[in-house]
């Protein structure tokens, strides 16, 4: 059993106000129709910087035993 | 369909929030009702952080907030929380304390709130050093009333009750803190999140009056007053214009103009209010059964 760390991004809380995308070392995010959404093809390193600043607690890394590793999913 | 104002929001989904919002913050009443971009959601995560990151227990924790868009913070954090009158929280936190000295007491506060309206709660309560540890969210402005101009709004800025730009000098929260007795006085910024936890955490570790001066964002009024742009702008102006003490104290006045000092600003450790306050009881208890 490994742990697998996922992104996840609730878009429910989300307010569009773009400081993930703009702080986002590779730039993995962006804010469409003011609300956040991966950017297609770009990579995430897990590294949680978003999360950090995200006043709207709107994404985060989920850190958990085994199961499937699934990069990003989405409320 | 009839809504009873007793009935209770069903708590949403865990897997819709991070571990640490859904152990430490109510989740039925989120998202906060702050603006888009507010730096308010940065810092009452990291007071939640360091909390979690010193292992203090919930109900050993007391947050007391005041009134303006800050306080609402004790409103949406999951500890023994009291919402207070206006410029008043270190007031009912200094009874708090004094009634249970063994409780963690954090007051959260904005810029107006404990510098304006409650100044002197701020400077009395500093040179008692009483034990509490106060999170002021600094956003330059009263945002929840409309953007009137506050103690900390910076000279010749503007705000709605600023029109021609703002004549007084800004008030310096830290330095004031530290001037009137504080044992711990720090500054931090809703960019830089693991400093800020970082001073947060040693602020409630002190034995003695803490203060930690967040530099918040306001977008919607001090940052469109002032032409700073959007929530991104601003925090990327902290990002850029913050220097540590250890820098600062190496520039002139002139090099630290209109930069944001953080860090550690001040720690020295005076006898804490609460301790000498109980030590004098028991010696007057005992010197009376001496007495006997």
């Amino acid at each position: 059993m490994s742990t697998v760390k996922e992104l996840i991004l609730n878009t429910a809380w989300c307010k569009g106000c773009g400081i993930c995308a703009a702080f986002c070392p590779k730039h993995a995010l962006e804010v469409v129709d003011g609300k956040v959404r991966k950017v297609e093809g770009a990579e995430c390193v897990l590294c949680g910087q978003c999360e950090l600043r995200c006043p709207d607690y709107a994404l985060y890394i989920d850190e958990k035993e085994g199961g499937q590793e699934q990069w990003v999913k989405s409320y | 369909m009839s809504v009873n104002i007793g009935d209770v929001k069903p708590r949403p989904d865990q897997r819709q929030m991070s571990s640490l919002i859904y152990k430490y913050m109510r989740p039925e009443h989120l998202p906060q009702i702050w603006c888009p971009g507010c730096g308010n959601g940065i810092i009452m995560r990291d007071v939640v952080q360091a909390i979690d990151n010193l292992g203090l227990r919930r109900s050993n924790t007391v947050i007391v907030s005041g009134i303006g868009c800050s306080s609402r913070a004790a409103g949406y954090m999951d500890f023994n929380t009291i919402h207070t009158t206006h410029g008043r929280a270190i007031a009912f936190a200094t009874g708090i304390k004094l009634a249970n000295p063994e409780l963690e007491v954090i007051v959260i506060a904005g810029d107006g709130d404990i510098s304006a309206i409650g100044g002197n709660h701020l400077i009395h309560a500093a040179r008692r050093n009483i034990g509490l540890t106060v999170v002021v969210m600094n956003n330059n402005i009263y945002g929840m009333t409309g953007g009137q101009y506050s103690p900390t709004t910076p000279t010749g800025e503007f705000g709605t009750t600023a029109p021609y730009g703002n004549l007084d000098r800004s008030f310096d929260i830290a330095g004031l803190a530290y001037g009137a007795g504080a044992s711990y006085a720090a500054r931090g910024s809703a960019y830089h999140v693991q400093q800020t936890i970082q001073l947060i955490q040693d602020g409630i570790r002190n034995r003695g009056f803490s203060i930690i001066d967040v530099a918040s964002v306001c977008p919607t009024y001090y940052g469109r007053k002032n032409k700073k742009g959007d929530a991104v702008e601003m925090m990327k102006w902290q990002r850029d214009n913050a220097v540590t003490v250890q820098q600062a104290a190496k520039m002139t006045p002139e090099e630290l103009k209109g930069k944001l000092v953080i860090g550690l600003l001040h720690h020295i450790q005076y006898p804490e209010f609460t301790f000498k306050y109980t030590e004098l009881i028991r010696q007057l208890a005992e010197e009376r059964e001496e007495n006997e």
